[in-house]
């Protein structure tokens, strides 16, 4: 029986998982987190895809690295590691109340109380009208959600969508009585208040932010997998370009499932949902573009914003650096606990570095999980 | 409900509450950063290590991928 491992068990993962069982082979699911559904279920799977959660699966969560652990071996790989948020630095994002968007989503769906609490949402994409419908829905005061898009590209994104009524309906009933403004983005936060470009200064308990998305590359790297500007290379069947290895996800839900699907089917079975595939990333590309980055951005962060939170570099220190090596050489940025997982997004649009070169282990880990415990 | 303690003080938790969760409904702050900022959860999803807390005496385990268990003992730097 041939065998696959799964890497992820968001949207993708847990599709890719089920559609290699009906493929006939023995599956295991690896993540990293408590329980499956990745960062937009977090456990609460709907009801429409709990087919995905099938017996034949062998799963595991909660997965770290330990010493002298069976190392898991596979015929092929597939790849579903998600993504994480991109944030800007700007004076004050390191203070506490200042959260992920995404982040501060994950909070409370993890038990953080947020009834009564004042949230000022901030960034651009539509992950941040998510947020706020549901902290709302959970009893937060949403006092304003600040796009950094300008309004005349959210109208015609907005005008597009007549060709997705489910989408447009489904923004609709999300942002419905929310006050959501464009042009709108964080110049500081300070304790107890942030002060957005156009709106002054706003006091609350939570500042949430996000400026999109980046894929989680790092293991894909790792591999040897062929990545570009940001994104790992797949042909239609979602192969990556080292053989065996396979990667799905990184979008909507709605193509994460797809990829994670044809990545998961034999050739037969996956090729019928290409064109679903297809039209799926053409509106995700849509997005990308209407929620595109402005060059105002570029210039929040002052000299002394700190840029990497794991070692406190400022800005003013990594600004005249030559690229992202000569940073992390003289200012030690981007070598902290995370491994330049928040700053390399950051610098990648402040000064244009693309990412730099990813190494074992893939996570901070201790070093006697690395040392061989067999005596 | 699940008890754990936060520096030495007792809470009451629902099943499924992560740490990180559980430490932000009684304070700000989880760890001083290198120059010695107060710093507390950024990513929720185990990649920023901004929530790193010490967990029954295991110093810098990540708050936010982890579930709060009977008994758990929390230590916080800040």
């Amino acid at each position: 029986m041939p065998s696959t491992l799964v890497i992820g068990g968001g949207p993708a993962g847990l599709a890719a998982a089920w559609a290699a069982v009906q493929a006939g082979d023995q599956v295991t699911l690896l993540d990293d987190n408590p329980a499956l559904g990745g960062q937009i279920w977090r456990g609460a799977i709907p009801k429409a895809y709990h087919r995905f959660l099938d017996p034949r699966i062998t799963v595991r969560t909660g997965v770290q690295i330990h010493s002298a652990t069976q190392i898991p071996t596979a015929d092929r790989l597939i790849l579903a590691t998600g993504t994480r948020e991109r944030f800007l630095p700007f004076p004050g994002w390191t203070l506490p109340h200042v959260l992920g968007a995404g982040g501060l989503q994950a909070m409370v769906k993890s038990g953080l109380p947020i009834a009564g609490k004042r949230v000022v949402i901030t960034g651009t994409g539509p992950l941040l009208l998510a947020v706020g419908a549901y902290l709302r829905k959970r009893g937060a005061k949403v006092v304003l959600i600040a796009e950094q898009a300008p309004f005349a590209r959210i109208a015609q994104f907005t005008r597009e969508l007549w060709r997705e009524p489910a989408k447009l309906i489904q923004a609709a009933q999300l942002g419905w009585g929310l006050r959501y403004r464009a042009d709108a983005w964080p110049i500081r936060a300070d304790a107890g208040s942030v002060t957005i470009q156009g709106h002054g200064k706003i006091p609350c308990d939570y500042v949430a932010c996000g400026f999109g998305l980046v894929a989680n590359t790092e293991l894909p790297a790792l591999l040897g997998c062929a990545i570009d500007a940001g994104q790992v290379v797949t042909d239609s069947k979602q192969r990556t370009t080292i053989p065996h290895i396979y990667w799905a996800g990184a979008g909507s839900v709605d193509r994460s499932i797809l990829e994670g699907q044809i990545a998961g089917f034999d050739l037969e079975r996956a090729r019928p949902l290409y064109p679903a595939r297809d039209r799926a990333l053409r509106f995700d590309r849509r997005i990308d573009q209407a929620f595109r980055l402005r060059s105002e951005l570029s210039s929040l962060a002052t000299p002394d914003t700190i840029v990497c939170r794991c070692e406190d570099v400022p800005f003013g220190a990594v600004w005249q650096q030559r690229d992202w090596r000569s940073a992390k050489l003289q200012t030690r940025c981007g070598m902290g606990p995370c491994q330049g997982r928040i700053c390399g997004p950051a610098l990648e649009h402040l000064c244009g570095w693309p990412a730099g070169s990813v190494r074992p282990p893939i996570f901070p880990t201790r070093l006697e999980n690395l040392l061989d415990e067999r005596r | 409900m699940i008890a754990i303690r936060i520096n030495g003080q007792s809470l009451q938790v629902a099943a499924g509450t992560t740490v990180a969760a559980a430490v932000m409904t009684v304070q700000p702050g989880f760890r001083r950063s290198v120059t010695g900022e107060i710093r507390g959860p950024l990513c929720g999803m185990g990649i920023c290590m901004e929530c790193r807390v010490t967990l029954n005496g295991h110093p810098h385990e990540r708050s936010c991928q982890t579930l709060c268990a009977p008994g758990m003992e929390v230590a916080t730097d800040a």
